[in-house]
């Protein structure tokens, strides 16, 4: 690890103050930013640690939350509020990592945290555009089982190891940051990038910029929302795929839809080309895999990843499929 | 400042790149907590941060200023073991013995967890008020503790057994390391 000096901050504008140096970065639960240094693909000169900041879970009006940054990856998941009415996001936090690193990781860091790619981690090997700008992509001609298949870029086919933010995606959760230049927010769909031709620029943040809150509007239909995930083992993997989709029903027609996708993309994925589809339509496999093959006619599938077209094609039509079955049984 | 380890206030490492891991076993010589994998894939390392379980590999020691950490040294000794490292050793729940304070730290919060009513990715109902720890749940809840010697049916019953010993007597087994 190269050194560093390390300082803890007690709110939001101390934190700011402090981050504004050029090495200098925030601190979570240090889940990913720890192994990251360890391993000398992250070298800050400056760690302001964050995690005294806001820890608060609270309502706002008609059946929202907002969390604090600093909340704990378990904590946000035990909540009941968000099991009763965001249960899609229990049960994204839940099938990501282990019950170790919930309790550390927290939730401004979770969005925050970097690509798996194991060609990333590899610098004293492995070319990676990511890591140096330029320098190529060994995954694409490699090993990318894990790998992008929507909005990749020649330069780049990582993608977001995130759970947590894919529900978060499908719920239009809005980030709210606070940096040298004052307050503002985005949708969290916005947060993060895409590769294109700078695979090494992740989000929207500009530099000393700090995720105060993540912000979840109401939304009813949530109650009847689910997650899934789809690893090469049971548990403790990340996602080859996975689905997180709230769905609501009416007489047989679906009524409204949000659907997003992890292990995809460079980001959390909102497929919203297969909800435009879904729209108004019968709940019915048929719909189901007709929207899936909408939103995936873009897929550009590598040689060792093709699989996961059919996968996620497949897996969005079982999680609609058993939705319409709970949104039944609460009508 | 100081770090509070199994009860005794000891002061933090001055270089802020030393692990909680290698705090614990270089500086205090509490050679219990086992350096696996170092990157967080294994467990090895799992201690108690406030009664949570954590991974010290992956925990810089001067983010827990202040803290009071639990260490496999705090819930057992060799002359009287805790009731969890007793089913370890009836059920085999271990071969080599690398990960088995890890694996303890980890049960006894687990443990907590399950009654506190904390459910995990094999939950039917998320909104129960607690969870039994089925062969399945303890099998998804334990996943973040790695035995390289296979001997994870082992762990899982002994697990089992220590839990409905436990049930059966006043005092829980989640109660008896805060004792």
């Amino acid at each position: 690890m190269t050194p560093f000096s390390y300082s803890r901050a007690d709110n939001a504008a101390d934190a700011i103050r402090l981050g504004v140096d050029a090495g200098a970065k925030f601190l979570g639960g240090g889940t990913n930013l720890v192994d990251l240094m360890r391993e000398t693909i992250e070298r800050p000169s400056a760690l302001i640690d964050v995690t005294g900041l806001d820890d608060g879970i609270v309502d706002t009006d008609g059946g929202g939350l907002k969390i604090g940054a600093a909340v704990r990856n378990s904590a946000l998941a035990a909540d009941r509020r968000v099991r009763s009415r965001f249960p899609l996001l229990t049960r994204a936090i839940v099938a990501g990592a282990s019950a170790q690193i919930r309790n550390m990781a927290t939730v401004g860091g979770n969005l925050l945290q970097r690509t798996r790619c194991s060609y990333f981690y590899d610098d004293a090997g492995s070319a990676c555009n990511k890591r140096t700008p330029g320098q190529g992509c060994d995954a694409r001609h490699g090993f990318h089982r894990y790998h992008a298949i929507l909005g990749a870029s020649p330069q780049c086919v990582a993608t977001h190891p995130s759970d947590m933010a894919v529900a978060m995606a499908a719920l239009d959760a809005v980030v709210h940051l606070e940096g040298p230049d004052g307050a503002r927010s985005v949708a969290l769909t916005d947060l993060h990038r895409l590769p294109g031709e700078r695979p090494d620029i992740e989000t929207q943040l500009k530099h000393g910029e700090l995720i105060t809150a993540i912000e979840l509007p109401p939304l009813s239909l949530a109650g009847n929302s689910t997650y899934r995930k789809v690893r090469d083992r049971a548990s403790y993997a990340f996602a080859l795929i996975s689905v997180a989709a709230a769905l609501e029903v009416k007489d047989g027609r679906i009524t409204d839809v949000r659907l997003a996708l992890g292990g995809v993309a460079h980001k959390p994925w909102r497929a919203v080309k297969a909800e435009a589809a879904l729209m108004g339509q019968p709940a019915s496999e048929a719909s189901f895999l007709a929207a899936a093959d909408t939103e995936l006619s873009d897929a550009v599938p590598l040689p060792l990843n093709a699989f996961k077209v059919e996968l996620a094609r497949r897996t969005m039509a079982a999680v609609l499929g058993k939705l319409t079955q709970t949104s039944e049984r609460r009508a | 400042m100081s770090i509070i380890v199994n009860g005794v206030d000891v002061p933090l490492p001055a270089d802020p790149r030393v692990s909680l891991l290698d705090h614990l076993r270089e500086t205090l010589h509490l050679t219990g907590t086992k350096k696996g994998c170092n990157q967080g894939a294994c467990g090895a390392c799992t201690v108690l941060a406030g009664g949570e379980r954590i991974l010290s590999c992956l925990a810089l020691a001067v983010q827990y200023a202040g803290q009071e950490i639990t260490t496999i040294e705090g819930i057992g000794t060799a002359t009287k073991f805790h009731p969890l490292q007793q089913a370890f050793v009836e059920h085999d729940g271990f071969q080599c013995g690398y990960c088995t304070p890890g694996q303890i730290c980890s049960a006894v919060a687990m443990i907590a967890e399950a009654r506190a009513g904390i459910p995990s990715h094999v939950s039917d109902d998320l909104l129960a008020e607690s969870f039994e720890l089925s062969h399945d749940e303890l099998r998804e809840r334990m996943s973040g503790n790695l035995c390289r010697c296979g001997a994870h049916n082992g762990i899982i019953a002994a697990i089992q057994s220590a839990c409905a010993d436990q049930a059966q007597e006043s005092n829980p087994v989640a109660a008896e390391t805060a004792a």
